[in-house]
């Protein structure tokens, strides 16, 4: 068991779990940075219908994004490059833990918007059918486990960013220490 | 042992493993890129074969001219629930609406009527004159058309406002059988017009109206303000680019189901005799007792109203002659009865009419001649409001009509063939989409795109922006008699959609074909329909 594992600050992982995370960070990544890149190619995009058909306590706040038109123009540049940026830090595995924040936010204001509830439907998206479990919301916590076990110091351009900063204070600087030479990533 | 591990770090330097580690993603972002740009093509080449071959322009439609200049004397003549509607899109409105809309926009923060109202263009006019038959209503109107501490004169009579030199323009939102009278006098006292529809309540009017129009050379707009609507000069080039090919035929709707859509509007506490001068609202109708019931209801007799044909036939057949230029048909039959709201109404809440237009062709993709002839639907009930769409059906496509605009081909279509073999398009699918909230076109489109066709024509978009197609229509009328100009609803329009009314209403009436002529512009037969019976003399 020990034969294959790496270590990212107090955590070990054995390779397989290693493997799975970083796959895990970079298949929400895509999919971010291609929901980001879909509405950035589309001139006429706007979260404008998204935000009106919101529903339940926080409807009204998204009511009052898509009611501004200049309040609308920033959600809408916010959020497609929220998605982008999002999506490219945790491909590259770059500034991981703040996107992975970042991803979360965004995805709990999707989820407010539109809380998957008894009694409640909604006209925009059109697929699948839930009960307060939906595809935002697990998305959300597929985030959170990534938060709790991050990868981007290991593989990621974190790691050599923390190499290269070395910093004196012991919790700055990342360890991603092989306990075996074994190990190939 | 934190700290050996940091003493280990601190000594590193960064080796060929980090570097494979560190931009290990970076294959991933090249896999990324490919399949998303490949996506985009493909996406990109689907949409722009669709388009070549459509051609379609979505044009927004001219603005109408500058509001400078010195303002313009408005006198409104009818302040019931159109009148209110129609000052209200002029820049006017009443105290007590905007006290309404401002509660309702706290409950409802999706309400933004009053902020619209608030944000609306400025038309630089001053409403100097009102005159309502019912009291409690002038006051209304002269409260709306306050404006910085000037009050409106309040006229009893609209011939007294007529004679008025401050009254450039005036606004008629009467019961139907005032419209004419009231706006021929107008005309000869010198005095541009906008007035709702159906324009006339008789036939004869209809030609001493148009003769008025012509003599005087003054602005008159018949009151359809679904012309604004910028999906139409979409429509108008779908048809001239003949996507759907020969249109043969027709659907238009109106479903209702409530009392207020059945004219059972309310009857204000304070009328009575000492505040409605019923005589003036008789008018030419026939002269009975003082009663509430037809004074606010009066949509439910032929006496002032013209019915289902005059009030909402009107606007279908106007948003189509709008796209299809068609004009008056050559016959009309028409049938119907009083089946929803039997409460001693002589018009009737279910009818269907059905126009003819056999010499009519919007174009073929087939060999000349196989097609020729149209047939216009317009089906009403007030019993029932599930929502049908207005539908021009042709030979290759089919255009369901609503504030968006779609088109799907027919699997049968001789022009879209090969696309439908190659599945380039899809019949379920719409092939063409027009949304004038958005800045562009889009072609094959999903769900989003087909939820927001069913929503409602109140409003139209100017760059993606919401707007009140009523204020367009006003401020276009208002950009005609400051700059000149036909403005799009004018009299030879207006002309064909009331000649058109009035040979569905007497269809229905004497249960028979009523017949155009189009070289004498007359109604054949007329001198054997009995008129004066049906009081349309």
């Amino acid at each position: 068991m020990e034969t294959t594992s790496v270590r990212s600050k107090n955590l070990m992982y054995s390779n397989g779990q290693l493997t799975l995370l970083v796959i895990l960070r970079m298949l929400i990544g895509w999919h971010f940075l291609y929901e980001g890149v879909v509405k950035l190619w589309n001139p006429n995009w706007s979260a404008g219908g998204y935000l009106l058909d919101s529903k339940g306590a926080f409807s009204g706040m998204f009511y009052a994004m898509a009611g501004d038109p200049g309040i609308l123009k920033v959600v809408d540049f916010l959020n497609i490059w929220g998605l982008i940026l999002i999506g490219l830090a945790l491909i590259l595995g770059l500034f991981t833990r703040l996107a992975t924040v970042g991803g979360i936010i965004l995805l709990a204001f999707y989820y407010l918007s539109h809380p998957a509830l008894i009694g409640v439907d909604y006209a925009l998206p059109t697929e699948g059918s839930y009960l307060i479990v939906n595809k935002n919301l697990i998305e959300l916590f597929a985030l959170a486990v990534l938060f709790v076990f991050p990868t981007g110091r290991i593989v990621g351009i974190d790691r050599l960013i923390a190499l290269w900063r070395k910093k004196p204070q012991p919790e700055a600087v990342q360890e991603n220490v092989k306990t075996k030479e074994t190990i190939s990533a | 042992m934190e700290n050996n591990h940091q003493n280990k770090e601190e000594k590193r330097t960064i080796g060929r493993r980090d570097i494979v580690m560190g931009l290990a993603a970076l294959p991933v972002l090249g896999a990324f890129w490919a399949s998303a740009s490949a996506k985009k093509k493909s996406d990109e080449s689907l949409k722009e074969s669709i388009l070549k071959e459509l051609n379609v322009e979505a044009a927004p439609p001219p603005t109408s001219g500058s509001m400078a200049g010195d303002p313009i004397g408005i006198g409104i003549i009818g302040f019931g629930i159109r009148g209110e509607q129609l000052l209200r899109a002029a820049g006017f409105a009443t105290q007590e609406w905007k006290d309404r809309m401002k509660e309702s926009a706290l409950k409802n923060p999706k309400d933004t009527r009053l902020k619209d109202f608030m944000d609306q263009e400025n038309l630089n006019i001053e409403v100097r004159g009102v005159c309502d038959v019912f009291d409690v209503r002038a006051q209304s109107a002269k409260d709306a058309g306050t404006r910085e501490g000037k009050a409106p004169t309040v006229y009893a009579h609209y011939e007294e406002m007529l004679a008025s030199p401050d009254i450039d323009a005036v606004i008629i939102a009467t019961p139907d059988h005032w419209h004419a009278p009231m706006a021929i006098a107008a005309l000869q006292a010198g005095k541009h017009v906008y007035v709702e529809k159906c324009m006339t309540h008789k036939i004869q009017e209809t030609y001493d109206l148009y003769n008025a129009v012509k003599n005087t050379g003054k602005v008159l707009q018949v009151g359809h303000q679904h012309r604004q609507t910028q999906s139409f000069l979409t429509a108008q080039d779908i048809i001239k680019k003949n996507v759907l090919g020969h249109v043969s035929l027709i659907q238009t709707n109106t479903n209702r189901n409530s009392d207020n859509g059945a004219w059972q509007y309310h009857i204000h506490e304070k009328a009575n005799p000492q505040t409605i001068d019923w005589q003036q609202f008789l008018g030419n109708a026939p002269v009975i007792p003082f009663n509430k019931e037809h004074f606010f209801r009066w949509r439910k007799w032929w006496a002032y109203g013209t019915g289902l044909t005059g009030d909402l036939l009107t606007h279908d057949y106007d948003r189509i002659n709008c796209i299809l230029q068609m004009g008056i048909p050559t016959s009309v039959m028409t049938s119907g009865g009083i089946y929803t709201h039997r409460d001693g109404r002589e018009v009737p809440d279910v009818l269907q009419v059905v126009m003819e237009y056999p010499e009519y062709t919007s174009g073929t993709s087939q060999e000349p001649g196989k097609e020729k002839g149209m047939t216009f639907v317009y089906s009403a009930t007030l019993g029932n409001q599930y929502n049908r769409q207005s539908l021009l059906m042709g030979h290759d496509a089919t255009m369901e009509l609503g504030n968006t605009l779609m088109v799907y081909a027919d699997p049968r279509s001789t022009r879209y063939k090969d696309m439908l073999e190659a599945e380039t398009i899809n019949p379920g699918t719409p092939m063409y989409a027009y949304d004038p909230r958005s800045k562009g076109v889009d072609a094959v489109t999903g769900a989003t795109a087909q939820y927001f066709a069913n929503k409602g024509l109140m409003y139209t978009y100017r760059d993606g922006k919401r707007v009140d197609s009523t204020f367009l229509h006003i401020r276009e009328w208002l950009s005609c008699i400051r700059h000149g100009g036909e403005p799009s609803c004018g009299i030879e329009e207006g002309f064909q959609e009331a000649i058109s009314a009035h040979m569905s209403t007497l269809s229905y009436r004497f249960g028979r074909r009523i017949e155009w002529d189009p070289v004498n512009r007359v109604i054949k037969d007329l001198e054997n329909i009995d008129l004066e019976a049906v009081g349309m003399v």
